[in-house]
């Protein structure tokens, strides 16, 4: 098993517990950590590449992390700042009852 | 005097020398922090004490006088007092959790000491890329502390305080990270051993170039040192853990060595950030004048980390504690856009290095000036001076 | 497999599972802190110091602390465990079916050989880069992150009252 096969299963896994979570919680703030999960996963991935792959002076992998983590906060706080907008109009948290778009 | 400057250098060397050479890296990381857990607890210990009797000559009594010669040794009393205390954790508190919260708090500052460089060659941990990287990043650790202190208490006023806590924590972040990218930016390097090194230049043969002597490193040491007593939740920025206020705010449930852990955390917080202030601003271990440099490197440093504790310490005494919406206008409306003003004093600085040194400072002056004037004159519009009506 | 490693994977795999299925959710909130802090280790590991410490300084001491904080401001009067929802079984058999798949694919891969010279990442090169080839993403994400947070902060505020009832007691600062 090389070093890099074991980073990628790595964030493989992490990848799939975000992804269940995100299926199964109806919490809308627990839904948004799965998918910070998901996200790091692919960041992991990233630098499992760049540090295991060939032609690393091009520094492709950490520029693309740190635009992903900068994404990635942005992101964070437009869904958070949309969950507490949301609970003061509807009083609730639930992802299942905030469907008034729906059909 | 050199062999007085590199005395603990030599010590350690020798210590190391007498293991195997398979365990000398861990000797040595094993030395660096015995050093360290020895030396700031009890610079900890000394401070409280010293605290306690500077405010008590400012507010016209003695102060602690009973224990040791003339009060010293009450921070081992207080020790002693805070082991043998019945620990108390409330009944709905979140028993994990609420163990756990002293320890984020009172780790972190200990790791960030690591970085710091203490003396010529005294750096426990050399990181040439991310020097100030590290300690910012143990900086922000100890939010997620504050808010697990406040939370677990099941406490109302606990959480209250901890939300208050963490706003002032997370606001006054923004300054500390921004006063410190004039630093970096005239350095060229995030590495603390660096930016000691570039300041010891030497100008008209006796004045060392310490970053405070240039007009953004004398904004950014104010700049910097403010938001630090704002990070360490000191006074004037105490509002969230005055007594007269919130009781102890996040911390009211904790007793005995707890909150001990959290009154340590506080402190070993407060000389890490004056500690790099000190490396930023101050010129780390160089003396301020070249005909000094006899006196041993690590005694300047402490010499000047114990100065700034006693400017700390004058500061909570006189002034009067921010309001908590005083404190965010403050580092919002004030700090943050004299940070942004400073970075671009320091790009006029690196781009006129060739002018004459007065004109440069000239420049660098009326470019500060102009929005401290600004805002101070928008301050007094919105909010003019008080008068008062006595009763005759 | 070196042990710090697998100390590492169980932490970060542990952390992740802890703050998914954790029915209190400041728990799962805190779960995920934990979880990050080892996956900045694993950065570490793999040289990229520069990353691993970003990746504390902004998720777990910036990202993790709104999260809880979003979680405070949005407890409910009811108890703070939530009911699972309609169908778990589905979300489980499809998080297992895309980890089978992805490791099918890893494991049956042949990747590049690794190059010799390690590589360096200095904060020099990633300045260089940001300001040369990876300029226009770096403005891109300094408009993303203004709109994100001039948003953020409009859409959290409380609503503009009535200027005759006295204003509503702004929780959110």
């Amino acid at each position: 098993m090389s070093p890099l096969l074991l980073h990628l299963l790595l964030a493989a896994a992490l990848f799939s517990i975000g992804l269940g979570g995100a299926l199964i919680r109806r919490n809308a703030v627990v839904v948004l950590i799965s998918i910070e999960l998901m996200l790091n996963a692919a960041n992991l991935n990233f630098l499992a590449f760049w540090r295991y792959g060939p032609e690393p002076e091009a520094l492709n992998g950490p520029m693309f992390v740190l635009f992903a983590i900068a994404v990635a906060a942005a992101e964070a706080a437009v869904g958070l700042a949309l969950i507490i907008a949301i609970y003061r109009r509807y009083q609730t948290n639930q992802l299942e009852d905030i469907s008034r778009l729906k059909g | 005097m050199d062999a007085l400057d590199a005395i603990f250098v030599t010590l350690k060397h020798l210590v190391v020398g007498w293991f195997p050479a398979l365990l000398q890296p861990w000797i040595s990381a094993l030395i660096s922090i015995g050093a360290i857990l020895a030396i700031f607890p009890l610079l900890f210990g000394l401070t409280t004490v010293l605290e306690r009797k500077a405010l008590a000559r400012i507010q016209n009594r003695p102060g602690p006088n009973r224990v040791g010669p003339a009060g010293f040794l009450q921070f081992v009393a207080d020790g002693i007092k805070s082991l043998t205390k019945e620990d108390i954790v409330p009944r709905a508190a979140d028993r994990v959790v609420h163990f756990l919260a002293p320890l984020v708090v009172v780790i972190p500052p200990l790791l960030a000491f690591a970085v710091l460089p203490v003396g010529r060659n005294m750096v426990a941990l050399d990181l040439r890329e991310t020097g100030l990287l590290f300690f910012l990043m143990v900086g922000t650790a100890v939010e997620l502390g504050v808010f697990m202190a406040g939370w677990s208490s099941h406490n109302k006023y606990s959480l209250l305080g901890a939300m208050r806590a963490l706003a002032q924590l997370l606001s006054y972040e923004l300054p500390l990270l921004l006063s410190t990218v004039p630093v970096v930016m005239l350095t060229g390097s995030l590495s603390l051993v660096g930016i000691v090194e570039k300041q010891s230049v030497v100008h008209g043969g006796f004045l060392m170039g310490w970053n405070l002597f240039t007009p953004w490193g004398a904004a950014g040491a104010v700049l910097f040192f403010i938001a630090a007593i704002a990070e360490a939740n000191r006074s004037p920025f105490d509002l969230p853990e005055a007594e007269s206020e919130i009781v102890a705010g996040y911390f009211t449930e904790y007793s005995g060595f707890k909150f001990a852990l959290f009154f340590l955390g506080e402190y070993l917080g407060l000389f890490a950030v004056s500690g790099l202030g000190i490396t930023l601003f101050l010129g780390g271990w160089l003396p301020p004048f070249s005909f000094l440099a006899w006196i041993p490197s690590w005694l300047w440093f402490f010499g000047k980390l114990a100065g700034l504790m006693v400017v700390f310490i004058w500061l909570r005494g006189t002034l009067p504690r921010l309001r908590m919406d005083q404190l965010m206008r403050f580092a919002w409306q004030f700090l943050l856009p004299m940070a942004l003003v400073n970075l671009l004093v320091a790009g006029l600085w690196h781009f006129t290095s060739p002018w004459p040194v007065a004109l440069r400072w000239l420049l660098g002056g009326a470019v500060l000036a102009a929005p401290y004037l600004m805002f101070n004159r928008a301050f007094e519009r919105r909010h003019p001076q008080r008068t008062y009506r006595y009763v005759s | 497999m070196s042990l710090p490693f697998a100390l590492l994977a169980g932490l970060i795999l542990g952390g992740a599972l802890a703050a998914v299925t954790c029915r209190a959710r400041v728990h799962a909130g805190l779960f995920l802190a934990l979880s990050l802090v080892g996956l900045a280790l694993v950065f570490l590991r793999l040289d990229a110091e520069f990353i691993g410490f970003v990746q504390i300084l902004v998720y777990v001491g910036a990202v993790a602390v709104l999260i809880v904080f979003a979680i405070l401001l949005t407890r409910g009067a009811e108890n703070p465990w939530e009911r699972l929802g309609n169908s778990p079984g589905f979300g489980i058999l499809l998080a297992v079916a895309v980890f089978s798949l992805l490791a099918w694919a890893l494991t049956s891969a042949s990747f590049p050989k690794a190059s010799e010279t390690a590589a360096a990442l200095t904060v020099r090169g990633v300045g260089d880069r940001l300001m040369r080839e990876y300029v226009l993403p770096l403005q891109a994400i300094g408009l993303l992150l203004t709109a994100a947070l001039i948003g953020a902060a409009v859409i959290a505020l409380p609503a503009p009252t009535n200027p005759t009832n006295p204003p509503t007691d702004p929780e959110s600062q």
